[in-house]
């Protein structure tokens, strides 16, 4: 069989509202998804060394701040610059419609915006890492 | 009629006419469409004018406050408009206060950048990208000069949503007052410095719980002798609301919080009714509109009786709750957004009929972005059409009396007081955050109203039901990127402008003084304020001394 998926999901800057990332990583773990949270103020070079400590299939962003358009693509180079750009980046939180755009493009696979349903998140890791839909 | 009820009445009567000398009614007399007078106060009948009457639910102005802080309430005047505001450049954000003034606002309310109030400067590595996002960037004296440039100190009363660095904050503000020419002790306000609220919900915290319940107490004591008419604390249960506690909740663990705070000032030597009456609350107001209304009644009562029973507050002013609200953030939803100004009007609503003493409603499009200036127009408006129009302010407590509303009120007051005990046996609120206790209770409420949500046992209008294809959501406010540069250079500036040896003398006095316990810090980090040392400066010189808090 194989291995769980394991995901990282982590707070980049200095935002302090975890009630996203808290549900998200707990529905992750109710779909039999492992999951690793970072905790609060986790700078993109200490996300990216836990990614690949942890050996994560996708790292999970969140941000309420508006920081996402500079701390995102951090998080995308700071694996890069550790040979670690096949892991997939996916955001959540206060984000504009028109900033998506310019996240995927420097290299953010997928944001989700307020009222997405936790299970949209679970089948789109599941079907990345997996190339399959919701168990 | 009852004597213990007419020994009440009488004593409200007298209130009313008191208060009325120095502040009059709106009107002289209050009448609706029909014509028909509205009466001050509605009581109950002869048979309602029970012990039940007199002993929980009582007179407004009266112990135990179940009707309201004041005898006559919205009658002499509105509650204070305040709404929280700040992006940017301090600049642009006293723009924006300017703005607001002029279109009627009553008071200010600053929002602080996340670098700001976790005690870093804008040229600090770990501000890179949070710069002026979520509130004013304040490093020096210097933006805060500018941030109250032509706001007349001594009218205008100031709310901070500041916390770990309050005091720097604090002091920044008695600097600036002084060189308006406003002497500190008519200045009017509150700084939020609720640091257990951070530990359980909000994130901004630097230090570990025990300097950091110094700092709060050194506030206090400084405040009672400096600064006597503001407000020193601002315990918050907004932001533990909208971490996703329920109602009760969020009374339980902000009274378990002011609890805590009270306990320490008693053990630093200091009176109860010294510092008891400038503690202020805050409360968040959402949807469903009657618990609301009833949870703010019940807090009232249960601090009343607390501050009374169990701590012998004399003076009459430390019984009394006041409180700040603002509208429920993680109510309002990203599609179709123009909902959330009827949502925002029900939750502002909730929150004059259970007695606030000032409101910030929030803009619709706060799920998107910061509010434009049209979306924060249009929520300050809400409040003026509920003052002015609805006639729900021309009576006290409108909602007294209904089975319901007291039924609630009773039984959220029963179900905090159970949260109130359990954390007391644990040992008391700061222990109980260091366990995780809160945080775990906030935690599965929060998941539970998600599973909610996603089977549609909740229906939430617009975001699983009632939805529509969405269209992009334009006009948003955008914060411009070039701000932080501009910010970083203009801290440059400062640092090359000051007198170097005496900022480093008095940040040195500083560590002088955080390493010995008995000593009060405020005065020595107002030195370092005035000598134009920054807020980052401050904080890590404190850092040092007291280490860092890393989460549970």
């Amino acid at each position: 069989m194989d291995r769980k998926i394991r995901v990282l999901i982590a707070k980049p800057g200095l935002d302090g509202h975890d009630r996203g990332a808290l549900v998200i990583a707990q529905a992750l773990r109710d779909h039999g998804i492992e999951v690793i949270y970072t905790g609060l103020r986790q700078s993109p070079a200490q996300i990216a060394q836990a990614a690949i400590q942890e050996d994560v299939d996708v790292v999970g962003l969140s941000s309420l701040s508006g920081g996402h358009k500079t701390l995102f693509p951090r998080v995308v180079e700071a694996l890069k610059e550790r040979n670690a750009e096949d892991i997939p980046v996916i955001g959540g939180g206060v984000i504009p419609d028109e900033d998506i755009a310019y996240l995927e493009e420097q290299g953010v696979q997928k944001v989700f915006t307020p009222g997405t349903p936790t299970t949209e998140t679970v089948d789109f890791i599941k079907s990345t890492v997996r190339g399959e839909d919701d168990e | 009629m009852d004597e213990k009820f007419r020994k009440q009445y009488e004593r409200w009567q007298d209130a009313a006419d008191q208060t009325n000398e120095r502040f009059p009614e709106r009107k002289e007399q209050f009448t609706n469409h029909s014509g028909i007078e509205i009466d001050r106060l509605y009581l109950p009948d002869e048979q309602g004018q029970t012990n039940d009457y007199t002993e929980n639910i009582g007179f407004p102005g009266q112990f135990p406050f179940t009707r309201g802080i004041q005898p006559s309430m919205y009658r002499n005047r509105f509650w204070t408009m305040r709404q929280y505001a700040g992006f940017g450049s301090a600049e642009e954000t006293n723009e924006r206060f300017r703005y607001l003034l002029d279109q009627g606002q009553t008071g200010l309310s600053v929002a602080f950048d996340l670098p700001t109030q976790i005690g870093y400067d804008s040229d600090d590595f770990m501000s890179e990208g949070e710069v002026g996002k979520v509130g004013v960037a304040i490093d020096s004296l210097k933006d805060m000069e500018i941030l109250l440039d032509s706001i007349p100190l001594d009218r205008v009363s100031t709310s901070m949503t500041i916390n770990a660095p309050a005091s720097v904050l604090l002091c920044m503000y008695i600097a600036v007052a002084e060189k308006q020419g406003v002497p500190k002790e008519k200045i009017t306000g509150t700084i939020q410095n609720d640091i257990l609220k951070e530990y359980i919900a909000r994130g901004t915290y630097i230090y570990p719980p025990k300097p950091s319940m110094r700092l709060i107490t050194n506030i206090f004591e400084y405040c009672a002798q400096e600064i006597p008419k503001f407000n020193t604390i601002s315990i918050s249960g907004y932001h533990i609301r909208e971490a996703g506690s329920t109602a009760v909740q969020e009374v339980a663990f902000t009274l378990a919080n002011g609890k805590a705070y009270v306990d320490a000032a008693l053990e630093s030597g200091l009176e109860i009714d010294q510092f008891a009456p400038r503690l202020a609350f805050f409360f968040n107001a959402h949807n469903n509109f009657f618990e609301e209304t009833a949870k703010f009644r019940a807090a009232r009562r249960i601090w009343a009786r607390l501050m009374k029973d169990k701590y012998q507050a004399q003076n009459e002013k430390s019984l009394r709750l006041r409180f700040h609200t603002q509208t429920g953030g993680s109510t309002l939803t990203a599609q179709q957004p123009d909902n959330n100004v009827v949502r925002v009007a029900l939750q502002a609503l909730s929150a004059v009929l259970g007695g606030t003493q000032s409101l910030h409603t929030n803009s619709r499009d706060e799920a998107l972005a910061l509010p434009t200036e049209e979306s924060a127009r249009i929520a300050l408006r809400t409040q003026q059409i509920i003052a002015h129009e609805s006639g729900v302010a021309d009576t006290v407590d409108p909602l007294a009396g209904s089975y319901y509303v007291e039924e609630m009120t009773d039984q959220i007051e029963k179900e905090v007081m159970d949260y109130i005990d359990r954390i007391e046996e644990m040992g008391g609120a700061v222990q109980a955050v260091e366990e995780g206790y809160m945080q775990r209770e906030i935690h599965q409420t929060a998941y539970e109203t998600q599973k909610k949500i996603e089977s549609k046992e909740d229906i939430i209008v617009g975001l699983n039901e009632f939805q529509l294809e969405e269209e992009v959501h334009e006009d948003l406010l955008r914060v411009d990127d070039a701000l932080e540069k501009q910010q970083v250079e203009k801290t440059q500036q400062v640092r090359k402008e000051r007198d170097q040896s005496t900022v480093d003398s008095k940040l040195n006095n500083l560590k002088q003084a955080a390493q010995d316990e008995t000593i009060n810090v405020m005065p020595y980090i107002l030195e370092c304020v005035q000598s134009y040392a920054t807020v980052g400066e401050i904080c890590h010189t404190l850092r040092d001394e007291f280490g860092e808090y890393t989460g549970v």
